[in-house]
Formats: structure tokens, sequence, C-alpha cells
């Protein structure tokens, strides 16, 4: 690939861009296992393009008479000034507040969401004093995400990584589609909670409504109460010493450790039997469905 | 070991994707050709007795108490070689040979957490080139 500077790609359209990177002629054949670590890799810890926040520096927005996109504007305005804690006033239930923020940050939100607060963020920690609407940390990568009172439907939908967690109850389907991170809720989950799980771990303190872990591929559901019924291939497994060490340490993080422990708490696992479910026999698939 | 023991996907050895990459062990498994599971147990939760300095900065930096999404990345075994799955170029980045691995999961995922942060936060990243060419804001 030639040298190109960034002032000549500044200049390019897009589509020059990818022909100058040399993107439209890579070999995509065998890409897996193509790169190798270097050991000697320089210690950095965030992205190259991530802008320099300091915790310390504080600002508030006032979000009344604004759009959404005139406040998330404003959010990376300040967080190339280097405001590391930013304070949102009177979010009066707008949708898809803070969405996409790809760095470290304190976001605190005075106030309740609507939908899909704090999607796609990789990296900020974010306090919501109030409730939020459906699909809060929609596809989040990284961080951790802490609702006050209660979440509607979706919560932390196709959820990647990071920590996602809801003092109160959450509607149904809570983390569809997860394929990483760790979901809490003090509270009670609602029905089809766990749905198409991939991996990742979910934490209900209280109630989890009918078929929970449907169709689960991977990962990890504990239910502190009463399970309703479990899903098309969702099963009990072992709760082991682990499990237990790392729910006593995840819970005490977030100050939502029940008063009688860990012990009671319930695993649901994949049973695997929906694994190379186009591999079974038509006789095969209706013993597991 | 939570997560290993369902339907023929049971992981006995730690090494047992560098010796037989294939890992076909249950009678399943040989009559459909593939391994049933993941090459690494993804429900592996982390031990942090085992954590490196270098995380516990990154954990500091971040303002995190935990390894947070590093708690999903684990040493993988890809066609019989040590590697890492990277979710942002959604492929496998292998680890040299140089680096001696460690006789159990927990050290080796740790070492497996380490590079990857190093190697997505580097410029040889294919998503600093992404981004150059497709970055829209």
């Amino acid at each position: 690939m030639a040298s190109v500077s960034d002032a000549e790609l500044k200049a390019m359209t897009q589509e020059e861009r990818v022909k100058a990177l040399g993107m439209t002629t890579e070999q995509l054949t065998g890409k897996s296992l193509y790169m190798e670590f270097d050991p000697d890799a320089l210690e950095r810890f965030e992205y190259p393009w991530a802008p320099v926040v300091d915790f310390n520096k504080r600002t508030e927005v006032d979000c009344d008479g604004k759009t959404t996109t005139e406040v998330n504007e404003s959010i990376r305005a300040l967080m190339a000034e280097g405001y590391g804690t930013i304070v949102l006033q009177n979010p009066r239930g707008m949708h898809s507040l803070g969405v996409g923020i790809l760095s470290k940050l304190n976001l605190i939100v005075e106030g309740s969401t609507g939908y899909f607060a704090v999607g796609l963020i990789d990296g900020p920690n974010v306090r919501i004093t109030g409730r939020v609407g459906w699909s809060c940390g929609e596809n989040m990568m990284s961080g951790t995400v802490m609702i006050e009172k209660n979440a509607g439907s979706t919560f932390g939908a196709a959820i990647r990584g990071g920590d996602l967690v809801c003092r109160g109850s959450v509607g149904s389907r809570t983390g569809i589609d997860m394929k990483g991170g760790t979901i809490i809720v003090g509270g009670d989950t609602g029905a089809l909670s766990g749905f198409m799980m991939q991996r990742g771990r979910m934490v209900v303190c209280g109630n989890a409504g009918k078929n929970l872990g449907d169709s689960m591929y991977d990962g990890t559901i504990y239910v502190g109460g009463e399970i309703r019924s479990c899903g098309v291939d969702a099963v009990e497994a072992e709760l082991t010493q682990l499990d237990k060490d790392w729910l006593t340490r995840k819970l005490t993080q977030y100050g939502m450790m029940p008063e009688k422990g860990v012990d009671h708490f319930t695993k649901i696992v994949a049973g695997k039997q929906l694994w190379n479910y186009d591999n079974l026999e038509p006789n095969e698939k209706k013993l597991i469905l | 070991m939570a997560g290993t023991v369902y339907r023929g996907s049971e992981i006995k050895d730690v090494d047992q994707f560098l010796n037989d990459a294939a890992g076909l062990e249950s009678e399943r498994e040989k009559e459909i050709g593939q391994h049933i599971g993941y090459r690494y147990d993804v429900n592996l939760v982390p031990d942090y007795a085992r954590i490196t300095p270098f995380l516990t900065k990154y954990m500091e930096v971040m303002g995190w108490d935990d390894l947070n999404w590093l708690e999903d990345v684990h040493m993988g075994y890809e066609e019989g070689k040590p590697a890492v799955f990277d979710r942002n170029i959604n492929g496998w980045v292998r680890i040299p040979d140089s680096i001696d691995l460690p006789d159990n999961q927990q050290d080796r995922d740790m070492i497996a957490r380490e590079l990857l942060i190093k190697f997505q936060m580097s410029d040889r990243h294919p998503l600093v080139s992404l981004r150059k060419a497709y970055m829209k804001f």
C-alpha cells in the first residue's frame, strides 16, 4: 500500500480513500490468523484517536430546548476540550441520549431517558438517576451503565461487553441476542429474557418470567428468585465456587449483594441440543422442540 | 469448569486444541465432523488473583473496578494455534511463538487480555486504516 498523508486523504472522496488505502484489493480469504501480536507493543490504554479527558474536569449540559443530536454533539465537543465528567440535566425522556461514545468518560444523566439510551458505547461509565425506555445499552461494547430505577424491554439487547446494571426491575426480552458482557437486574425480569443469548452473563436478583434463556447458544444466567419457566434448550447447571466468588464480587461492587448471599442463585446455561441444529435428523429436531 | 460438560463439548486438557486441532471427542462430533462447542470455555469467569500489573493499570485508567469487557476475552485455539479473537476485526490474532504458554487457562486468558489491549490501542490495528477510510464524523 502506497503511503498517503492525512491531508491527502482528507481531500479525497470516501471511494478514493478506500482505494488509496488498498482496501478493495486486500486478500480477504485466509484472514484468520493472518495477524500476529507484537510482544513488544507499547503500553497504551486508549484508542489512538480517543480524546484526552480528565475525570476531575466536570461540566453540565442542560438538555432543555435541545435536540438529541445537539446534546450528543455537545458531549463530543466537551470531550474534545478534555472534560471527563459530564452531567446531563433535564433529559425529559429524550431518546438515543449519549450514544456512540467510544472512549472513557463519566456521564451522569439526572433524570429519565427514552429509547436506546447510551447504545453503542465503548468505554464510558454512565449513571442514570431515573428510568430508561426500551433497549438501553443496546450493542454496548465496554464500560459501565447504572440505572437507578426501572428499565423497559430489551434491556441490553445485543450487548457485547461491559456491565449494564439496573437497580429496579426490567421488561421482557432482557439481553436478547447478547454476545458478551454482564447484565445485572436488582428486581425482576420479564418473559424471554436471555433469548438467543450467545455468551456473557446475566444476573437477576429477583424473579424471571416465562421462557428464560430460550434458544440460548451459550452464556450463563443466574437467578436469585423464582423462574416461571425455562425456554427451549435452557437447562440448570451446578453453581460452582468460581461462580459464587464472581457473583459476590460483582454484586458487592454495585451495592446489590442480597442479604442472604448468593448460594440460593440458580444457574442456567445452554443445554446445547440446538447446536448443529441443521445437522439433526427430523426426529431429533422433534425431540428437542 | 463451567460450560464445558454438555453434549460432548468437554474440554479436558488445557492443551487439547494444540495437540488435536479438530478435537472431535464424542460420537456425535465424529458423526457430524464438527467439534460441538467453542475451543475454549466462554463461560469461564476470571480469577482476579492472577491479574497482571498491566491489566490493573488499564482498569485504573478506565475508571473500572474490574476487567469489564475483558472478562469475555480468553485465549482460544484456532487451527491448532493459540490465538485471541478480536471483535474489532472479527478475526483471530495469533500468539507469537516467542511467548511461553502457562499451564493453566486462567493465566493464558490474562496474557490474551493484555496482548489484545496493546494490539487494539496500537497504530498497527486495522481499525486505524478503516477509520481513516470510512469515518463519517
